[in-house]
């Protein structure tokens, strides 16, 4: 099984810190941080349906699903379980 | 104890003559001493912002040292080419007129745009009206992304969330509209040695509502600071045409009319105008919901998406980024 949660860290440090992933934590909020703004979203979505192959429905873009590393580990395991 | 600051609907009250001087007094200097040039030209768009930056304009240095560039394309307003000849007519500056869809087409925007639209409706083409929307604030959505909303010929209307790709590909091929107006601007300006002037007002310059290298380059900026509602006062104590005060505020970008608020606020300008004078005096939300139509869990969210917007368009005002600093040219 991926470790989600490392995957995903590391998308977002490439993508949005160039690799620097010191400040990036698991439940420190991307969108309070400045770190993912609502174009960095589609950035995530894009990536998670294409890495992972699921489809992320409108009604769920939301902070609880993607705004923490962790929450976005807990809604691909729900989407993909 | 420090008393809370006060607050009414009459807090953007313009002293309109002292404005009027102070500004024109300021275009003058700024033309003299700072910028060397002997003229101004801008865009017009028979909108209020342009119109009234053009009055500014002529006011200050009089009308025949301003040129109005009138720039409309295929999707523009039906009355955007009557209402800027109006205001160019009304104050007696020179007008120019420049029909840039040649340009657009030969950089492709039309062919580019209707791709990005059908990746999302598939239906959409020939015939077919289009503009991008966000959610209304007050849904409190914590991520504003953009749908794209079509019209048929008919009048049917289809509304699809713009993945990443369709979204990037729409404004940067949109974008080209205002680089290339700026562009056309720059060509006049130098032509006369005059300076461009740019016409945002205070919630777009804030909030970011430009294109960097389009509309948001000028050399000067006279009403940034001033808050629509404070630009409509202007334009009534101007004497400007009845049409140009009436005509509801468009982006006059997109072939579907599109309101401003559409486009990035998602509420009304003066409503819009009220909740940053707010944030910006650190009103009370509370306080403020006595007097607008939002509850304070509303402002308290426009007020959290002032600073968001802040913060994701502050890259649209830097100046390059140098890689050290030059001491030599500071500014």
């Amino acid at each position: 099984m991926p470790d989600y949660k490392a995957e995903v860290r590391k998308f977002i440090a490439d993508r949005f810190l160039f690799g620097d992933d010191k400040k990036l934590g698991d439940n420190n909020s991307l969108l309070e941080s400045g770190i993912v703004d609502s174009t960095g979203i589609l950035e995530v979505v894009a990536h998670l349906e294409e890495r992972f192959g699921v489809k992320i429905d409108n009604d769920e873009m939301i902070p609880e699903n993607l705004d923490t590393i962790a929450s976005i580990e807990a809604f691909l395991k729900r989407k993909i379980f | 104890m420090n008393a809370e600051p006060s607050f009414s609907r009459d807090v953007l009250m313009l002293d309109c003559r002292g404005e009027v001087e102070k500004i024109t007094a300021s275009i003058r200097g700024a033309l003299a001493s700072m910028l060397h040039r002997r003229g101004l030209v801008l865009g017009i768009s028979g909108g209020i912002d342009s119109s009234v930056t053009a009055a500014l304009c002529a006011s200050a240095i009089g009308p025949d040292r301003v040129i109005g560039i009138q720039m409309p394309e295929r999707h523009s307003a039906d009355d955007t080419l009557a209402l800027s000849g109006l205001i160019a007519n009304h104050l007696g500056i020179q007008k120019v007129l420049w029909d840039i869809t040649p340009m657009l087409e030969a950089v492709g925007y039309y062919a580019k745009y209707d791709e990005a639209v059908r990746a999302a409706i598939p239906e959409y083409g020939a015939g077919w009206k289009s503009k991008i929307v966000l959610p209304s604030l007050k849904e409190g959505s914590a991520y504003a992304l953009f749908s794209i909303v079509a019209s048929s010929p008919e009048g049917a209307l289809i509304k699809k969330r713009l993945d990443l790709n369709a979204y990037l590909a729409i404004v940067a091929a949109t974008n080209f509209k205002q680089r290339i107006r700026k562009m056309l601007e720059y060509y006049h300006a130098d032509k006369h040695n005059f300076a461009v002037a740019g016409t945002p007002n205070r919630l777009e310059y804030d909030q970011g509502f430009f294109v960097k290298l389009g509309d948001g380059a000028a050399d000067l900026k006279p009403i940034a600071h001033l808050y629509k509602t404070q630009v409509y006062e202007l334009a009534r104590h101007l004497g400007l045409p009845d049409a140009i005060i009436s005509r509801p505020p468009t982006t006059d970008t997109y072939s579907l009319p599109q309101g401003q608020d559409e486009f990035y606020f998602s509420v009304p300008y003066d409503v819009m105008d009220l909740c940053l004078y707010g944030k910006n005096h650190g009103i009370d939300p509370e306080i403020l919901s006595r007097h607008i139509d939002l509850t304070t869990q509303q402002i308290l969210g426009i007020y959290k998406d002032i600073d968001k917007k802040r913060s994701t368009t502050k890259y649209l005002h830097l100046p390059p980024v140098l890689m050290e600093t030059i001491p030599e040219i500071t500014y």
